[in-house]
């Protein structure tokens, strides 16, 4: 039986790693054909980065996710606290909804109704071109708030109110009170949030199909202009990179978690001492 | 004092979302409603709901082939995720990461490298020639599209019913071995039932994907496929045709909220999102 289950969780993940697997082998392949490995080259990897779009590409991804993950947790983290504190069940509900829209809708209707909304205003403006960077970055910080609300709400909740009477009834003014001792007890939280607006951002295609101006591409419109027609062994060479730094973020990401698990046993430590 | 200060900060906090998703969450959906609903000199029509009609097949279709992708995925991703959920600690970290790291490669790159291995002339079918069968067209088939739904959202399907059933109360399993239920017994009354939550949201996050997506039918549907995301994109491409996809879009999204609706009866409104 043991060996039965461990054997299925090996084929599944070997389908599910052969074409990345396939995609990688043959972004070194000599021949420039699909049926059979001919020898080793670096070719692919020259003529990516030949005509620099490739890194304009990254350059307008990394320009729009920073930005976007930014307005998006700062934004998330205030509504989060005002939605978390609110006495009124009405708000808390009405706000829970809303950004429940853009993560259940799926992102084609997203994409599309952030087109409509530029296209309409701009036309209502007399604006010819609507479509830019800005648009990219607000319908990025759009889909990224929920996300963001949904990692950082939960902290809230989980906190000692008791610590925000203390530091209101010693004297903090609110504001204070907000980033003295609110943002440090919620800060997994919203790194967790922003590290999620960042990724998403970054691997949006979808939304940002419909939103963007031609000649601004991110990596993933990059990816799909290059793709449209035939197969290209430079988008393979992309592919890789894409991948491998995927995959190192993410053992980078779980040995913090793994090395951080251990810290509140410590802390937890030292706090009955010297109570 | 203070007090009174602190809810007129936290009303105050919360005000840039409020007026953020009034602009960019509500406001596009107004226009999608607008559009749906006028011509291009923009008076009141029901035309391009009516003309909807002759998408019927496509909708058809597009629920069939998102159905059958579903149902699959959560066939193979049930069992793999309680397989997932048996083994050792350690083996289980590692399983994680690597169920999470496709979830991580856009979903572009994915497909893309789906097609390197099907493609004419790709691997798998010179691997087939090779072993004596006929030369094989995967590449424009119903299951290349289907394929390549239940390869891309596969780990979406797993990785919530995995959290639920590693939540589940091992003693609930031999409680309802010793009072005589055989293991398909308990697989139906109990397994099943408590890790509902997990199901429902691993069925949404396959479905909703599957039934709106374009990227995939383009990719593997070589071109000559109409899915609803398809025609919802066909539309955009061109300033004539937005009322037309405006009104696709509006009658997809009630679709899903239908369904999703439907969906959520099942279960008992955890507020569980897994992302």
């Amino acid at each position: 039986m043991k060996f039965l289950s461990r054997f299925y969780i090996f084929i599944i993940f070997a389908i599910l790693y052969a074409p990345i697997f396939v995609v990688i082998l043959f972004s070194f392949n000599a021949s420039g054909d699909l049926s059979s490995f001919s020898g080793f080259t670096l070719h692919w990897y020259s003529e990516l980065f030949r005509d620099g779009q490739a890194l304009i590409a990254l350059k307008n991804s990394l320009i729009i996710a920073v930005t976007s993950s930014l307005f998006a947790t700062i934004m998330g983290t205030f509504a989060a606290f005002s939605i978390a504190h609110s006495k009124n069940k009405y708000y808390q509900k009405t706000m829970k909804a809303v950004s429940n829209i853009p993560m259940m809708n799926p992102d084609i209707v997203t994409g599309v109704s952030m087109m409509l909304l530029f296209v309409g205003v701009a036309s209502i403006l007399g604006f010819k071109n609507s479509l830019g960077i800005w648009t990219m970055i607000i319908a990025h910080t759009t889909f990224n708030l929920p996300y963001v609300i949904l990692s950082v709400l939960p902290k809230f909740k989980q906190m000692d109110k008791n610590l925000i009477e203390a530091a209101l009834d010693l004297g903090c003014t609110p504001v204070q009170t907000f980033f003295k001792i609110e943002v440090p007890c919620i800060l997994p939280g919203i790194l967790s949030g922003l590290m999620m607006s960042f990724t998403l951002s970054l691997d949006d295609f979808v939304i940002s199909h419909f939103v963007s101006h031609p000649d601004i591409q991110t990596l993933p419109l990059y990816i799909y202009n290059q793709t449209a027609h035939n197969v290209k062994f430079s988008m393979y060479a992309l592919c890789t990179l894409i991948i491998v730094t995927i995959f190192l973020l993410l053992v980078a990401v779980n040995l913090m978690g793994s090395k951080k698990k251990k810290v509140p046993q410590t802390k937890k430590l030292t706090g009955g001492v010297s109570r | 004092m203070m007090k009174n200060r602190r809810s007129l900060f936290e009303r105050i906090a919360g005000a840039p979302y409020v007026a953020w998703s009034a602009m960019f969450i509500i406001a596009p959906l107004l226009f999608v409603l607008y559009f749906a609903f006028t011509d291009r000199n923009g008076s009141f029509t029901f035309e391009n709901i009516l003309s909807l009609t002759s998408y019927s097949q496509t909708f058809v279709m597009s629920l069939a082939f998102s159905l059958i992708a579903t149902t699959v995925c959560l066939l193979i991703g049930y069992p793999l995720a309680y397989c997932m959920s048996k083994t050792s600690e350690r083996v289980r970290g590692i399983l994680m990461v690597l169920l999470m790291l496709p979830m991580w490669i856009s979903l572009l790159i994915r497909t893309y490298s789906l097609m390197a291995l099907l493609d004419n002339g790709g691997l798998v079918s010179t691997l087939l020639v090779k072993l004596g069968f006929e030369k094989l067209t995967f590449i424009g088939t119903d299951g290349a599209v289907i394929l390549g739904m239940i390869y891309d959202f596969l780990p979406y399907m797993v990785l919530p019913i995995y959290t639920s059933l590693t939540k589940l109360d091992k003693r609930y399993i031999e409680a309802s071995a010793d009072l005589g239920c055989n293991p398909l017994q308990t697989l139906i009354k109990v397994m099943l039932p408590l890790t509902m939550p997990g199901i429902i949201s691993g069925v949404t996050m396959v479905f909703v994907p599957s039934i709106s997506t374009f990227y995939i039918s383009q990719k593997l549907g070589g071109g000559s496929f109409d899915l609803i995301g398809d025609t919802i994109e066909r539309q955009f491409q061109n300033a004539v045709t937005y009322h037309t996809g405006a009104a696709i879009s509006l009658v997809m999204m009630i679709l899903i909220l239908i369904s999703l609706a439907i969906m959520n009866k099942f279960s008992d409104n955890d507020e569980e999102i897994i992302v």
